[in-house]
């Protein structure tokens, strides 16, 4: 068990080295900070002194040298847009992205499930087959679009909730909250359904299709045969193992839903890390956007390497075979 | 005894209640937010805009963008290298603190602090020294026409307040200095600031105590950066705003005819035109000679753009095509000058085939696609114009992040560049960075190296001219010349949107910047 846990840490060391690395290098080939944070009267000497300040007359080599021994401290640097220590910036805007996700958690399981169940059940049902061509439609449409559609039908047209921001925060210590206010709730609905949308149709999809294939099993047709009730055996027996797959997805998928709220994000002016992204590349803020690289390779390490111990733990088989 | 205080409250409730519906609140948003509260921190055009609202230069401009008095009433020049600045008495801070000759020395010393990020805007000024409690002497290095220009651009901040609390060194976005000043402003200014998120927002309420009478009826100002466009617009048309700048031109039809909202629009300072490569070789023709180098194939380049169908098809009629490379109201600025060549294929091939290119010539052209309004969309079009005499543009187009370093770099032959003559609005700033040679801090964006002996000369005694209307006759003279040898092809002069709903009275000035202390709402 211990020699698990030690190589899969390694592993994850490695593989956050390699994020570094490519993070790094990656965003020096994005554009010159230089040439944005110019005055457009600058002279050739002003410019060539901020380049100085900044460090970046330094060869590739001594930067990366730099920024892992600053990063290994904790500290990723100043952002050169927001001129504040960009762990300090991310702390700030988690907030705002963890609570848009939960609440698309949220959202898709509590519709993704249901749903699912429906078009397992009544495979030929309008119903079901109704959801299973929107379904299509969610999947298949761009974020932004879904987003702005949105916009037009209940900010716009029927002017029910705001089309954009965060409503009214609680400062809760460090934590700000939209939880706790009317604006803020109303504020999280149109970005939460925008984000929900996709993993919506994924969850339901995953159901259907564990339900369909759990229905057909044996214990199943046994359950039915000894006369139980079809709710008991639906959703007691059926849907518990259906759901096994669906929440190992899940636990994966709010990994990308933090690393992608980035579209939602700025489409809805959501003052999360998306959008903090989005600002730092149109501004070549070179410091967040390797920063927030590292953070989202950090966070899929982490979920993964998690998983994969659990996975030790349950299944001593796998174990075995790795010491 | 309860019966009174029940009546007492609910004078009271009723007062605020009639306060409030007293009270204005102007809600906008613009793509961009505020970079930082610290005014010598960066040498952005549209945070400076904002912190205006904060805080009061010496000189500032009137509704006209005339320079008139604000922190100081009266100057005079008592030696050609000094300036005499006469303060305005009874005037407090937003802390309460009076306002005197010391606050303006310790702000003139932090932005002359090389760790200033926006020390250049300043560059000629070599110290301030404080003559009595409301006398300041400027001293320059030399004779300097543009300090007034330069200083409505400068803001003062309390020294008291910066002593305390260790801001009298200025912060620096590009090195990542900060201080107290950067999440707090304390000013002279119209209005306060409230809060300041950035991304979220920023609010400010009215300064009661401002020295000047005010000409707005706002108590509060609601700032919200929304970066999408289409987001800002339907925040606007639902309600949530009253005013977005810019709106965007594809939007502007919508919005106009919407109920209940409305479109202002004015030509901006900021001019398009093309730089040309003046290099002995061409990018695109190594190891030959540049046919660039030759006037004619210039004319002839400008000769094949029609900027009619441009500014109709491309611009959707919002632009003002140009013939000179500053706008009408620019110092500098000449209407004999302001003539384009006339789109003339014909006499465009008969150039060409003068200046010995019959069959025309290979360049290529670069253009940004994310800086300029239909920046991408016009540079399509100058292409395929081009095509037509016999000129093969090679277009490439990318974002403004990587376009704008290879221009410095000097890579391109011939590429898109905009110029607003901000921050002075003076047109020296095109002479001394896109017509002369890069030496002495002068020629800092000219891409393409231009050069001519007769601009060097003019631009040189330009800047030491004290006399302004011999100034404005030499920095004509300049432009002329520039036109004369085609030293850039000026295109046009883009379009200013803003978006208001009815109700909203806010004027609009073509150095883009947003000056709520005109502005009123119903």
């Amino acid at each position: 068990m211990f020699n698990v846990l030690v190589s899969r840490l390694g592993q994850a060391a490695l593989v956050m080295l390699v994020v570094s690395a490519v993070s790094f290098v990656m965003f020096r080939y994005v554009g010159d900070p230089v040439a944005t944070m110019s005055r457009e009267n600058a002279s050739v000497e002003e410019k060539a002194e901020l380049r100085r300040s900044l460090g970046l007359d330094q060869p590739l080599v001594v930067q990366y040298g730099r920024f892992l021994g600053r990063t290994l401290k904790g500290d990723l640097g100043i952002s050169y847009r927001n001129q504040r220590p960009v762990t300090e910036l991310i702390a700030e805007r988690l907030p705002a992205t963890l609570e848009l996700v939960i609440v698309a958690t949220i959202l898709s399981l509590s519709l993704g499930i249901p749903l699912g169940v429906l078009c397992a059940l009544k495979p030929h049902g309008i119903a079901a087959r109704l959801v299973q061509a929107l379904s299509l439609v969610g999947i298949s449409t761009p974020t932004f679009v879904t987003g702005i559609v949105l916009i037009l039908i209940f900010a716009v047209s029927l002017g029910w909730l705001p089309s954009f921001g965060r409503g009214q925060v609680v400062d809760l210590g460090w934590w700000s909250t939209g939880f706790l206010t009317i604006s803020g709730l109303k504020s999280l609905l149109l970005p939460g359904i925008t984000l929900a949308l996709y993993q919506l149709t994924l969850i339901m999809r995953l159901v259907r299709a564990e339900m369909i294939d759990v229905l057909s099993s044996d214990y199943i047709r046994f359950a039915k045969a000894r006369g139980l009730p079809a709710r008991y055996v639906h959703f007691r027996l059926a849907l518990r193992n259906a759901l096994m797959p669906v929440i190992t997805v899940t636990g994966l998928q709010i990994g990308s839903l933090i690393a992608f709220a980035i579209v939602t994000e700025t489409v809805f002016q959501w003052p999360g890390m998306g959008l903090l992204f989005i600002q730092a590349v149109s501004f070549v803020d070179i410091p967040v956007m390797a920063a927030y690289l590292l953070f989202v390779g950090l966070l899929f390490v982490l979920i993964n390497t998690v998983v994969d111990i659990l996975y030790a733990v349950v299944d001593p088989r796998l174990r075995a075979r790795s010491a | 005894m309860k019966a009174k205080l029940a009546t007492g409250l609910a004078v009271a409730v009723g007062a605020l209640m009639g306060m409030s519906a007293e009270a204005k609140t102007l809600r906008w948003a613009s793509p961009t937010d505020i970079t930082t509260l610290d005014p010598y921190a960066h040498t952005e055009s549209f945070t400076t805009s904002m912190l205006h609202h904060v805080f009061d230069p010496l000189v500032r401009r009137g509704r006209n963008l005339e320079l008139e008095p604000a922190l100081a009433v009266s100057w005079k020049t008592v030696k050609p290298d000094t300036w005499r600045f006469e303060l305005r008495r009874n005037v407090k801070f937003h802390n309460g603190n009076p306002f005197t000759a010391d606050d303006v020395v310790a702000s003139i010393t932090r932005i002359l602090d090389p760790g200033a990020r926006a020390r250049g805007n300043l560059a000629t000024v070599v110290r301030a020294e404080k003559v009595d409690d409301f006398t300041v002497d400027i001293i320059t290095q030399g004779p300097y026409p543009l300090l007034l220009n330069d200083l409505a651009g400068i803001y003062i901040l309390d020294k008291e307040w910066m002593e305390a609390n260790g801001a009298l060194k200025p912060g620096n976005i590009a090195t990542g200095v900060t201080t107290a000043a950067s999440t707090t402003a304390i000013g002279t200014g119209p209005f306060k600031v409230e809060s300041y998120k950035p991304d979220a927002g920023t609010t400010f309420v009215v300064n009661p105590d401002w020295w000047d009478k005010p000409q707005h009826n706002l108590t509060r100002i609601e700032f919200k950066p929304v970066k999408s466009d289409a987001t800002r617009v339907a925040a606007l048309l639902s309600g949530e705003l009253d005013l977005i700048a810019p709106a965007p031109l594809q939007d502007l039809q919508r919005i106009s005819s919407s109920q209940g909202f409305k479109v202002i629009e004015e030509p901006s300072l900021r001019l398009i035109m093309l730089s040309l490569n003046v290099r002995p070789e061409l990018k695109a023709m190594p190891g030959q000679k540049n046919p660039l180098l030759d006037v004619k194939v210039r004319q002839a380049m400008w000769h094949a753009i029609d900027m009619e169908t441009i500014k109709k098809r491309v611009m959707r009629d919002k632009s003002r095509n140009t013939g000179t490379l500053v706008a009408p109201p620019v110092p500098g600025y000449a209407k004999e000058n302001d003539v384009p060549l006339a789109f003339d294929p014909n006499r465009a091939k008969q150039l060409l085939a003068e200046a010995g290119y019959p069959n025309g010539f290979k360049t290529k052209l670069n253009c940004p696609n994310d800086r300029y309004i239909n920046d991408e969309q016009t540079c399509v079009a100058i292409a395929s114009m081009w095509a037509k005499v016999g000129i093969q543009a090679d277009l490439q187009t990318e974002s403004r992040a990587t376009y704008f370093p290879r221009q410095d770099r000097g890579e391109f032959d011939v590429s898109m560049v905009g110029w607003a003559t901000l921050p002075p609005m003076d047109g020296f700033s095109v002479l001394s960075s896109l017509l002369t040679e890069q030496k002495d801090g002068y020629g800092g964006s000219n891409a393409g190296t231009y050069s001519n002996p007769k601009i060097e000369e003019l631009t040189r005694k330009a800047a030491v001219e004290l006399d302004e209307t011999k100034r404005r006759a030499m920095l004509t003279e300049a432009l002329k010349v520039a036109r004369d040898t085609v030293a850039y092809i000026p295109l046009h002069q883009q379009p200013l949107a803003w978006a208001v709903r009815d109700g909203v009275d806010v004027p609009q000035f073509p150095d883009e910047y947003v000056r709520l202390w005109f502005a009123t709402v119903k």
